[in-house]
């Protein structure tokens, strides 16, 4: 195993975000091209060898957590799990923090209005029993766990919010991902707070502000749908009204 | 800043509409052939109990459904909020509403 | 509108709902006040119906009907899937409507010629 290959003739001009909430810079980079590079390497390679005071995040580096998650070209993606081959438009990139989120510093946001939206929209779960009680069997075929299945596995990444116009033009909405997860606990027979959550997901703030654009379904990194999700609440919250 | 009333308002003069749309495109498709006038419009709906209520209610949920779908709008692309959104939507609706009604009066039973 | 880094179909689909639906609405004052001329100055209103012989004018009327059948359709698609579980097809659905728009508008122009 030896050195990646570095194609000299073609190094990659990257331009990064840099500044603060108050404001900022696109700052240009010139970084060496290797096979199999990812966005992630590019940003790390810049804050290696370039310039030390660029904040990033980062955790696993191989898609599971949703840490790295940027605006690339103008589009939010997981940056370890996107190849510099399939997002460089003539050997140029832009790299900037996710959308609709307070920027902290560079690239690192402040995830707080996403985690308080989430919890705000019920997103904990309301338990019902005791660990004296039976365990009540949930069948996994049944509709409405297959339902809440399809929502479970977000991870928090908050592309799907970056990705949301509507989240853009209306910073109360509580986006995607919470309205998602509210969908699941709406979904869980084990769940007993679901007058509760659907209360909280029809308010003002909640998901009737969607318009269904589909950008949220579209750029999941899981694959995840939450205009459908949504959908659902809509239907379940009118059914209680 | 769409509750659950807004945007049933929203729908429900959505589907309310619908009919009255198709029957206006197709009255229209119809009505342009040999050109427009004012005599020809007149003929059709003048004194006509039916037009004034076709177009009548056309007005009133195309004011709702309008001064809705623009409210979205300025909030969302413009940012406008709180009294002067509510201010805003009202006024769309009332002008859509006044100037349709006049418009609904002059061709059937001014 | 590829200039939109994030543009996909559903998106699109969103934007020309957004446009039409403005255009329509800032169109009807317009139309209001021409036909309320039946009643004030019915000799202006002839006058200004006679512009509807004008090509640019038919082409107008024509784009109008177009946004106004392409705003319709897409509002029963979207409120299809919110109400109904037809959650799948939703870009074939979105590519009818326009189709469906551009029918009826189609007609409405060759019948206007």
């Amino acid at each position: 195993m030896g050195e990646p290959t570095r194609h000299q003739d073609s190094d990659i001009r990257v331009e990064v975000w840099r500044g603060t909430a108050e404001g900022g810079v696109w700052q240009g980079f010139l970084v060496p091209r290797h096979d199999s590079q990812t966005v992630l390497d590019l940003v790390t390679w810049i804050q290696h060898y370039a310039d030390q005071t660029l904040s990033y995040r980062f955790a696993c580096r191989v898609g599971m957590c949703g840490s790295c998650a940027m605006m690339v070209n103008g589009v939010p993606r997981w940056t370890c799990r996107t190849h510099v081959s399939r997002v460089v438009g003539d050997g140029a990139l832009r790299i900037g923090p996710l959308r609709n989120l307070p920027v902290i510093k560079d690239l690192t946001t402040d995830m707080d209005p996403f985690f308080d939206k989430w919890t705000g929209a019920g997103g904990q779960h309301h338990p019902t029993a005791t660990r004296d009680d039976t365990v009540v069997p949930v069948r996994p075929d049944d509709p409405a766990r297959v339902a809440a299945s399809a929502g479970i596995e977000c991870i928090n990444c908050a592309v799907c919010y970056a990705a949301c116009d509507t989240v853009a033009g209306n910073p109360d909405y509580l986006g995607p991902a919470a309205l998602q997860r509210a969908w699941t606990l709406v979904q869980d027979e084990k769940d007993g707070g679901r007058a509760e959550v659907l209360a909280a997901v029809s308010g003002k703030e909640g998901c009737f502000n969607c318009h269904s654009m589909g950008s949220c379904s579209q750029f999941c990194p899981v694959g995840l749908d939450p205009m459908r999700a949504i959908a659902g609440l809509k239907r379940e919250a009118l059914r209680g009204a | 800043m769409l509750d659950l009333h807004l945007y049933m308002l929203q729908r429900i003069s959505a589907l309310i509409m619908v009919p009255l749309v198709l029957v206006h495109i197709v009255v229209m498709i119809i009505a342009i052939q040999g050109g427009l006038s004012v005599a020809e419009i007149l003929g059709r709906t003048q004194g006509s109990v039916f037009w004034f209520l076709f177009y009548g209610l056309f007005v009133l949920a195309v004011s709702v459904h309008g001064a809705i779908g623009l409210r979205v709008v300025v909030h969302e692309w413009g940012g406008l909020r709180g009294t002067w959104l509510t201010g805003f939507t009202w006024a769309t609706f009332g002008l859509l509403g006044v100037m349709g009604a006049r418009a609904v009066w002059a061709v059937t039973f001014a | 509108m590829s200039a939109v880094p994030r543009a996909h179909p559903l998106w699109l689909a969103y934007l020309l709902h957004r446009l039409s639906g403005v255009a329509l609405t800032l169109f009807l004052p317009l139309h209001f006040w021409l036909l309320s001329q039946a009643i004030s100055n019915a000799d202006r209103m002839d006058r200004l119906l006679t512009l509807t012989e004008l090509p640019l004018v038919k082409l107008a009327e024509f784009g109008l009907v177009f946004l106004l059948a392409v705003h319709a359709f897409g509002g029963l698609r979207l409120m299809a899937f919110e109400r109904m579980h037809w959650p799948d097809h939703q870009k074939t659905l979105a590519a009818s409507a326009v189709g469906g728009a551009v029918l009826i508008s189609g007609m409405f122009l060759l019948r206007a010629l």
